[in-house]
C-alpha cells in the first residue's frame, strides 16, 4: 500500500507554499516535493508600464523586503537612464547602501527574534501553544523588547530614506529623491540608549554570542540537521568583500572551488538558467556550466559567508574568522548555520549602518544624475535572502517591453526540496505513524533558508502544518495538524 | 471576561500589510495582553476552533484557495476587516485583470530569457497547486466585508487605531491624515 503525506502549511486554503511526501508500499520515501502554490504574472503585466514606475511597483511583490525589490530594480533603471553603477553621486550610493543595511538589519532581526528564537528557546518539541513570538513575548519579554525595537530600528532608517517603512519611494533612476539631514542623522546617533547605532551594535553582538553559546550546548542538532553539500552563489564586491548593495557574481562548489568567477552580472544569462517543474510555480534556477542536474546552488546568508573572503567591518569580521575556522575554511554546508551566518550579518548591518551615518556625504544634494538612454538594465542586489535578479528591457516610448526577475526564494527552490527530502529520508522513512515531532521538522528545514515563501507569505512566525497520509486508493488514512 | 479574539489572513498580499501590523512596535506587547490571536501565520492555530472578534484580511482572491479562506473567515469573524488596497480592490496583483490569464503564464513559464529554449515546454498544472482565477477579485465582491483600512499598507497608526476602536466597540473616527496615503 503506498501512501502520500500532504503538508500543507496554514490548512489547504491559505498556503501559498506545500510539501508533499509519497511512500512505498514499504513506508520508504518515493518521492518528495516542495511546491509553491501562488502565482502573479509580474513578467507579463509590468509590460507598457513607464520604466520609471519599476522600483515602486515591483516591491510590492514582497512586503518582507520591499527594499531589495525597489533597488534591484532602480539598479536597473538607472542603466536605462544612462547612470551606471560608478556614475551615481556619492549621496545617492550612499543613501541607498543606508536604506539596504537598514532592511537588512530589520530583516535578520525579525528573523532571529520572532521567528528563530521560539525554536531556540523553548525547544524544537515544546508545546506548538506557546512556541511563537507571543510564547517569547510572555515569557522572555526582555528578549522580545529587544527584538521588537531592533527592527524599530531598521525600519526608522527605512522611513528615513526611502519616506515610509513598508513600499517607500527613495531610489529613482540615476539616483534617490532625497538626502538624510542632520537632524534626521542625529536621531539615530545622539539619543539616548536603546535607539541608537552604537546600542544596536551591541545588542547584535549579544545576539551572535547568544547563538554561539546556544550552538555548544547544542552540536548535533545544529551541525547534523539537513546538512548537505551545494554550490553557493552571491554578490561579493569587487575585492572579494561581503556587499549586499553591488558587487559581481561568484559561486563556489561545496569543496570551495570557484566555479563562477566574478563576473559582471549584467551577462547572467550566460550563467544561469531556470528549469520550469509542472508542479510547483516557482523555477528552479542552475548554474549553466554544471547544467541543470548539478548546477543547483544555495544563496542567503550561508552562501555569503561561503563566497566572500572577508566582511568590512571589525567586530564581524571576528566572527566571520571564527565561523570560516569552524569548517576549516571549507565551505559550510549546514542548513541551521545560517542562523550564525544571519546573526554575523546582522552584526555587520549595524557597524556599516553607524559607518554611514557619520558620513558627511549624506547630507549631499547632488542627487540624480542623468546620461544617455539605454533600452534595457540589469540590477542586482543580496537580499536578506540571498541573491535577486532583476532584467528590464524597454522600448522608444519609455514603456517597459520585458521584465525577467530570478528572486531569492527561486534561487533557494532546490535546496529547500534537498532540505525536506533530507529530512524525510531521516525522519519520516519507514515510519507507520506520523508524530508532531516529525512535522515540526519538516517546518524548521524550510524555514532555516526562507520564513517567506514565494516571498512573500509565511512570514510572520511557524508555519502551521497539516499532514495527511493517504493510502494507495487515495483514502485518507491519518490526519495530523497542528 | 474572557479577551476579545482576532484572526488574521493574508491572501493574495504581499506580506506587507502584516508587516504593518508589527510596525505598532512595542504597542504589540499591548496588543498581546489585550486580545487573543486565533487563527494567524503568527501563531500555530490553522482552523477556527471558536467565534471571532475580529478578522483582518490582507490581499484579495487571486486563486481558489484564496476564497474558501475568505469564506471560512467570513463565517467565523464578528467583524471583517479589508486591510489594505489588494483587499480593498486587489492592488498590484490586480493589474494582471486586463490580461488574458493565458498570457501571463506563457511570459513566466515559456518566453523567460532564462529558460531553455530546448527544454521541453511547461506550464506548472498539478492536483497539488490551486487553481489560479481568471481575475484577481477584491474582497468584497466574495462576502460582505465591514470594514475597509486603505493604505500600502494602511499605516502602523492607522491600524493601531482602528483596532482599539474596534476592541472598545467604538465608531472608527479616524482622522484624515491617517486615511490619506502615499
Ligand atoms: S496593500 Fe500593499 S502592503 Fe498590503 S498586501 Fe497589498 S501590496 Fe502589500
Amino acid at each position: 500500500m503506498g501512501r502520500k503525506i500532504t503538508i500543507e502549511p496554514v490548512t489547504r486554503v491559505e498556503g501559498h507554499g506545500k510539501v508533499t511526501i509519497h511512500l512505498d508500499d514499504k513506508g520508504r520515501v518515493a518521492r518528495t516535493r516542495f511546491h509553491v502554490v501562488e502565482f502573479r504574472g509580474f513578467e507579463r503585466f509590468v509590460q507598457g508600464r513607464p520604466y520609471w514606475e519599476a522600483p515602486v511597483l515591483v516591491e510590492r511583490l514582497c512586503g518582507i523586503c520591499p527594499v531589495s525589490h525597489h533597488l534591484a530594480a532602480a539598479k536597473a533603471m538607472d542603466i536605462v537612464a544612462g547612470v551606471g553603477p560608478d556614475d551615481l553621486s556619492p549621496t545617492a550610493e550612499k543613501m541607498r547602501r543606508l536604506m539596504h543595511y537598514g532592511q537588512m538589519f530589520q530583516s535578520h532581526a525579525l528573523h532571529f527574534f520572532h521567528l528563530a528564537s521560539p525554536d531556540l528557546l523553548f525547544g524544537a518539541d515544546a508545546d506548538p501553544a506557546i512556541r511563537n513570538v507571543i510564547g517569547v513575548a510572555l515569557q522572555y519579554k526582555d528578549l522580545a523588547v529587544q527584538g521588537v525595537l531592533m527592527r524599530k530600528f531598521g525600519q526608522e532608517i527605512i522611513k528615513a530614506t526611502a519616506g515610509k517603512k513598508i513600499h517607500g519611494t527613495g531610489a529613482v533612476p540615476g539616483g534617490i529623491n532625497k538626502n538624510l539631514s542632520a537632524e534626521e542623522r542625529d536621531a539615530f546617533l545622539k539619543v539616548p540608549a536603546p535607539m541608537n547605532a552604537d546600542h544596536m551594535i551591541a545588542w547584535a553582538q549579544g545576539a551572535v554570542d547568544f547563538f554561539k553559546d546556544y550552538h555548544k550546548k547544542n552540536k548535533n542538532l545544529i551541525d547534523g540537521f539537513a546538512a548537505f553539500p551545494s554550490n553557493h552563489l552571491s554578490l561579493v564586491r569587487k575585492d572579494g568583500a561581503l556587499d549586499f548593495y553591488h558587487g559581481v557574481l561568484r559561486a563556489v562548489d561545496a569543496g570551495g572551488r570557484k566555479i563562477l568567477n566574478d563576473v559582471d552580472y549584467s551577462g547572467y544569462l550566460d550563467h544561469i538558467g531556470e528549469e520550469v517543474k509542472s508542479w510547483s510555480y516557482m523555477k528552479f534556477p542552475y548554474l549553466k556550466a554544471l547544467g541543470k542536474q548539478d548546477g543547483w546552488y544555495r544563496v542567503g546568508p550561508l552562501a555569503r559567508l561561503n563566497t566572500c573572503d572577508f566582511i568590512p567591518t571589525p567586530l564581524a569580521q571576528k566572527e566571520f574568522e571564527a565561523f570560516r575556522a569552524y569548517t576549516n575554511r571549507k565551505p559550510n554546508n549546514m542548513s541551521l548555520h545560517t542562523h550564525w551566518a544571519r546573526l554575523i550579518e546582522t552584526l555587520h548591518s549595524a557597524e556599516v549602518i553607524k559607518g554611514l551615518l557619520e558620513d558627511p556625504d549624506l547630507q549631499g544634494d547632488d542627487l540624480v544624475r542623468k546620461g544617455r538612454k539605454r533600452h534595457e538594465g540589469v540590477g542586482l542586489v543580496e537580499a536578506p535572502r540571498g541573491t535577486l535578479f532583476h532584467h528590464y528591457r524597454i522600448n522608444d516610448d519609455d514603456q517597459i517591453t520585458m521584465a525577467n526577475l530570478i528572486v531569492s526564494t527561486t534561487n533557494n527552490n532546490e535546496p529547500m526540496n534537498r532540505a525536506v527530502h533530507w529530512v524525510a529520508m531521516n525522519v519520516l522513512d519507514k515510519q507507520k505513524e506520523i508524530t508532531e515531532g516529525m512535522l515540526n521538522r519538516v517546518e524548521i528545514a524550510i524555514r532555516a533558508y526562507d520564513p517567506c515563501l514565494s516571498c512573500a507569505t509565511h512570514a510572520l512566525g511557524r508555519m502551521p502544518l497539516e499532514v495527511e497520509l493517504y493510502d494507495g486508493r487515495g483514502e485518507r488514512i491519518d490526519r495530523k495538524t497542528k | 471576561m474572557s479577551k476579545p479574539v482576532i484572526a488574521t489572513a493574508s491572501l493574495a498580499g504581499c506580506f506587507g500589510c502584516h508587516m504593518s501590523i508589527l510596525d505598532i512596535d512595542e504597542r504589540i506587547l499591548d496588543l498581546i495582553e489585550l486580545v487573543e490571536f486565533h487563527k494567524s501565520p503568527i501563531d500555530d492555530i490553522k482552523t477556527f476552533s471558536k467565534p471571532c472578534d475580529i478578522g483582518l484580511i490582507e490581499g484579495g482572491c487571486c486563486n481558489s484557495e484564496n476564497v474558501e479562506v475568505l469564506r471560512t473567515f467570513r463565517k467565523n469573524c464578528r467583524i471583517l476587516v479589508s486591510l489594505g488596497e489588494c483587499a480593498i480592490m486587489g492592488g498590484l496583483p490586480a493589474m494582471r485583470n486586463s490580461i488574458p490569464l493565458r498570457e501571463c503564464f506563457d511570459e513566466a513559464y515559456l518566453h523567460g530569457l532564462t529558460i531553455d529554449p530546448a527544454a521541453p515546454k511547461v506550464i506548472p498544472g498539478d492536483e497539488d497547486l490551486p487553481l489560479i482565477l481568471d481575475k484577481v477579485y477584491p474582497n468584497h465582491e466574495v462576502v460582505r466585508v465591514d470594514h475597509f483600512l486603505p493604505g500600502c499598507p494602511p499605516s502602523a497608526d492607522l491600524i493601531w487605531k482602528a483596532l482599539t476602536a474596534l476592541l472598545e466597540r467604538k465608531p472608527l473616527d479616524i482622522p484624515y491624515p491617517l486615511i490619506k496615503f502615499d
